[in-house]
């Protein structure tokens, strides 16, 4: 009988599978947006990964690192979601595959 | 119990990211990823990291996907014919099959040792006067560079969102 307690393991396949989920929407979908959340998806994937460790070797840095990535993603939905809002001024769409300006 | 509780949580985590990637209309994606986000932060108060819990409720769910939600309901997208991007099929394909490689195997080398030995067990673990008292000796520098690079992110979207790029 396993004892009833989730071992650093569980958490970390769950954010390995969060992380995946989060990269097969960056790669497949086509609605920048969707993507922009995909991003989010990866970002709390790895914020697991960082409160597990930070749990299981009683270090606090870890959660310091999960605010500075607080941080990032807050100044990433900034300027990610203005590009997109610049980007559908520009070309009226953000699908992401009629969007080719660097293509030449 | 414990076990219980965050198979449970991480069920949900994982069939809202799931639905985030699947759901047909951005709306359906953005209110799916604050219940993703939500389900994390039970799984965070269970790691007993209870202000980063709060601060995901607050700042994730409340403040970020907000944002995107006000996107979406900006820019008046139609609906296109499928949500899937045909580009270069075989370069994803082999893209996530290498992240999922990645991933599982950080997982399982953990299992085979190496990690450092744990600190001392701490009554502030998590806390609000745990993390800070961290946050402003130790991590100091970072904490003040994280403000200049939101006022660089600030000024950023101030000059993409004028009405001439």
């Amino acid at each position: 009988m396993m004892e009833a307690v989730a071992s650093l393991n569980h958490y970390l396949i769950l954010s390995a599978v969060l992380f995946s989920i989060g990269v097969i929407g960056v790669v497949t979908r086509r609605n920048a947006i969707v993507i922009y959340m995909s991003i989010e998806v990866m970002l709390n994937a790895v914020n697991l990964t960082f409160i597990a460790f930070s749990n299981h070797l009683n270090d606090m840095g870890g959660q310091v690192f999960t605010f500075m990535v607080m941080a990032v993603a807050a100044a990433e939905a900034a300027v990610g979601l203005a590009i997109i809002i610049a980007l559908f001024r520009n070309k009226n769409t953000v699908d992401v595959d009629e969007v080719n300006l660097l293509k030449g | 119990m414990q076990l219980l509780i965050f198979y449970i949580f991480g069920f949900i985590a994982v069939f809202a990211a799931v639905s985030v990637v699947l759901a047909r209309k951005p709306v359906m994606s953005a209110l799916y990823l604050i219940l993703n986000m939500l389900a994390l932060a039970a799984i965070y108060v269970q790691l007993n990291a209870h202000l980063i819990a709060a601060l995901q409720v607050i700042v994730y769910a409340g403040a970020i996907v907000v944002l995107a939600l006000f996107v979406i309901m900006l820019l008046n997208l139609r609906e296109k014919q499928g949500i899937v991007s045909y580009h270069r099929t075989a370069v994803q394909a082999i893209g996530i099959i290498i992240v999922a490689f990645v991933m599982t195997s950080l997982a399982s080398a953990v299992n085979s040792g190496g990690l450092p030995a744990a600190g001392p067990e701490s009554a502030e673990f998590g806390t609000v006067v745990g993390v800070a008292k961290v946050l402003f000796t130790n991590y100091l520098l970072p904490f003040e560079i994280a403000s200049v690079l939101l006022l660089a992110a600030i000024v950023g979207a101030v000059i993409l969102s004028k009405s001439k790029v």
